[in-house]
């Protein structure tokens, strides 16, 4: 008999480390160890995490393949399920299904220089592509991560950008408000464009962050003669299945969750203009 | 064309092969009558039929009347599809029960009902076809609709008789039924036509008082030629996705969206909508809770909720979303339309909106 897509995986908390105020990261791994050993996903996709009796939310994973035991999902709490996420620790048993999704273009990417664009909690899915990136530093031409904040404080996974940097990414931060310690830029992330000196027909952008952050940092990379089929954006809508069933997450004739959440731009531009589309 | 083998049945015998299909353990549905309309329900017998009844359809309007004869489906299509049996509206998925150190699934009960639907209605047998490329035929398959599916026999019956509503024709999805039944019955005065679709249908007919067909199967053709020619409603499909796709700010989305209530009568109508919400509904102890499956529509402004709010957040985008994607994108999802021309959503929607007068209203001014 078919098996029930919707049916989640037990899975264990192993480690809860706070990133920000109201976002931590959470270490899990499946029970069941064939399963972990069948589980391969790639930079940008995303999984189901489920919490028994609460319910269940779409989660970019946010650890690299390969990168040590289990995966890794950095939470925001701002709801009902995600508040309830808040008060585990580890130990705790949840459930896990996936992996869902598009995933970035990483090996497309190689040979090009690569601009990687986050606003907020969107450097989660792009962490994955970052660390993918970094391991084969050698094939890929310049790296930058644009990275746009609201506050300092609201900078996630701040312990790695040394090894990044050291690793050949070069670091942008930028943050809406600065605080006394604040030495960075201020502005908006795409503005961190213009002070790149791109080659714009061997440059890929891939960008995640709230919607009105990513439709100007298209622009940006437009005007700067980025093709469009070279910006890729990670969208997001509500998500009840993730396996293309409950409708939930389309745009126009996309199923979010199947043939994205990672789209090269030119694929969804008309109907991502449109308000309220 | 008729292009099955057919037999004649006599009108009386109908409730021996209802009989039969209860006895080799199907749950018969079909229509009857309740709460004054003609809905789907379980039949024991025949006379549960709304025989001798008919309906009389307009945009925001239902009512039943009497026919002059003693049809058996002298009527159209109600507020029921069939969709309630194969995609119920609320269905619990499976449970989840704590144990000590985890969770287990235990999967609801995989003995469905083996349905056998009586009086499904060419319009309705595309709709399943339709949903079937949702459930069955995506990267992934719902098995809760397979079980269902896989099972089910279906008794189709050749219309007799189009509401003001119905437009099946202009969608090539009627009024004749040629495939995806076990049987169909065309309605003669005197008797039943009977086209067997599938070697099942055949077996089920074996002992049954039929008799060989030889000048009904014409009679039984014209019967559904008529119905035709009396269908007035019609939808031109014509440029169908690119005609919406480029009137996405088209004035008349403002204009429908002053008279739509966001009710969501249409999408609940509708055979072929499948959007739902997944809930979790736990036991009081918190020890045992289910995965609950129901019907949403795209009229509710919590579907499209996001972090900020809802991505739809007036009726405007919100009916322009239905249509698209009734008429447009569901063509790029599925290779087919998602609408199959049934006239539901025109009936019972309160005030009367009609999908056929907005698209024609598009099509008029297009890009205006
Ligand atoms: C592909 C994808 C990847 C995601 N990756 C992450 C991630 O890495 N980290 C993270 O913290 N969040 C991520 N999200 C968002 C996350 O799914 C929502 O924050 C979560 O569903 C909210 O659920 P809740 O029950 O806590 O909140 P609710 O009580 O349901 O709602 C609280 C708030 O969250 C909004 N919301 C509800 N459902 C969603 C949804 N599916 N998407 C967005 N907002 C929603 C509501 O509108 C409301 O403002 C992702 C979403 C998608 C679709
Ligand atoms: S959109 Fe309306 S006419 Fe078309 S299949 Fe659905 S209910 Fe029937
Ligand atoms: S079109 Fe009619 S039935 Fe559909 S939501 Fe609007 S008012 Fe309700």
């Amino acid at each position: 008999m078919t098996s029930d897509p919707y049916c989640p995986h037990p899975a264990v908390l192993r480690s809860v480390e706070p990133e920000t105020p109201g976002v931590a990261t959470f270490g899990m791994e499946f029970q069941e160890p064939a399963r972990a050993a069948a589980f391969h996903h790639r930079p940008g996709q995303f999984n189901m995490v489920y919490l028994p009796g609460v319910g269940e939310v779409a989660i970019s994973i946010a650890s690299a393949p390969g990168e040590g035991v289990g995966l890794r999902h950095t939470i925001r709490f701002v709801g009902r399920v995600t508040n309830a996420l808040q008060s585990l620790r580890p130990g705790a048993v949840l459930g896990l299904r996936g992996p869902y999704g598009s995933a970035w273009p990483v090996e497309e990417a190689r040979g090009r220089d690569v601009v990687l664009v986050a606003g907020g909690l969107g450097l989660a899915p792009l962490r994955p592509a970052v660390k993918a990136l970094l391991a084969e530093r050698a094939q890929y031409g310049r790296l930058w991560l644009l990275y746009g904040a609201r506050q300092p404080s609201d900078r996630l996974y701040v312990a790695e950008y040394a090894d990044w940097e050291r690793a050949g990414l070069e670091l942008l931060v930028t943050v809406d408000r600065a605080d006394a310690s604040w030495r960075g830029a201020v502005g908006i992330v795409p503005l961190l464009f213009r002070k790149l000196a791109l080659d714009p027909s061997r440059t890929l952008v891939l960008t995640c962050g709230p919607e009105v952050m990513m439709r100007a940092t298209v622009h940006e990379a437009i005007d700067r003669g980025v093709a469009a089929s070279d910006v890729y954006v990670s969208l997001e809508r509500n998500m009840q299945c993730a396996v293309g069933l409950c409708g939930h997450c389309q745009l126009g004739p996309e199923f979010l969750c199947m043939n994205g959440p990672v789209f090269p731009y030119e694929r969804v531009a008309r109907f991502l203009g449109k308000e309220h589309f | 064309m008729v292009n099955t083998s057919a037999v004649v049945m006599e009108k009386s015998e109908l409730g021996n092969l209802i009989a039969r299909l209860w006895a080799e353990g199907y749950t018969v549905v079909g229509p009857t009558l309740a709460q004054g309309a003609i809905v789907f329900d379980e039949l024991r017998t025949a006379d549960q039929l709304p025989i001798g009844w008919t309906d009389e359809q307009e945009p925001g309007s239902y009512r039943l009347k009497r026919r002059d004869d003693g049809a058996y489906f002298g009527y159209a299509v109600g507020p029921h599809s069939w969709k309630k049996y194969l995609f119920p509206a609320r269905l619990t998925l499976f449970s989840i029960e704590r144990t000590a150190d985890s969770f287990a699934v235990h999967q609801g009960s995989t003995d469905v009902p083996r349905y056998a639907f009586l009086g499904v209605r060419s319009c309705d047998l595309h709709a399943i076809a339709v949903q079937d490329r949702t459930f069955l035929h995506g990267p992934y398959v719902d098995p809760h609709y397979e079980r269902r599916r896989e099972r089910a026999f279906i008794i189709a019956v050749q219309c007799g008789t189009a509401a003001s509503t119905c437009f099946c024709a202009s969608m090539n999805t009627g009024p004749r039924a040629t495939q995806g039944f076990d049987l169909a019955l065309t309605e003669l005065p005197e008797a039943f036509v009977v086209e067997v679709g599938s070697e099942r249908g055949g077996a089920l007919l074996v002992g049954l008082n039929v008799r060989a067909a030889n000048g009904e199967i014409e009679a039984a053709h014209q019967v559904t030629e008529t119905t035709k020619r009396q269908m007035t409603r019609t939808l031109d499909t014509s440029d169908m996705p690119a005609l919406l796709y480029e009137n996405l700010d088209h004035a008349r989305w403002d204009d429908v969206a002053g008279r739509c209530l966001s009710c969501t009568n249409c999408t609940m109508v509708c055979p072929t909508c499948f959007c739902h919400s997944v809930d979790e509904v736990p036991d009081l102890l918190g020890e045992r809770s289910e995965r609950v499956r129901q019907w949403d529509s795209c009229f509710n402004p919590e579907l499209s909720h996001v972090a900020g709010g809802s991505t739809r957040p007036d009726i405007r985008a919100r009916y322009r979303q239905w249509l698209t994607h009734k008429l447009a994108s569901w063509i790029d999802q599925f290779g087919v339309s998602g609408c199959v021309g049934c006239g539901r959503c025109i009936t019972w929607c309160p005030v009367g909106i009609d999908l056929t007068e907005e698209v024609a209203a598009i099509r008029g001014s297009d890009r205006a």
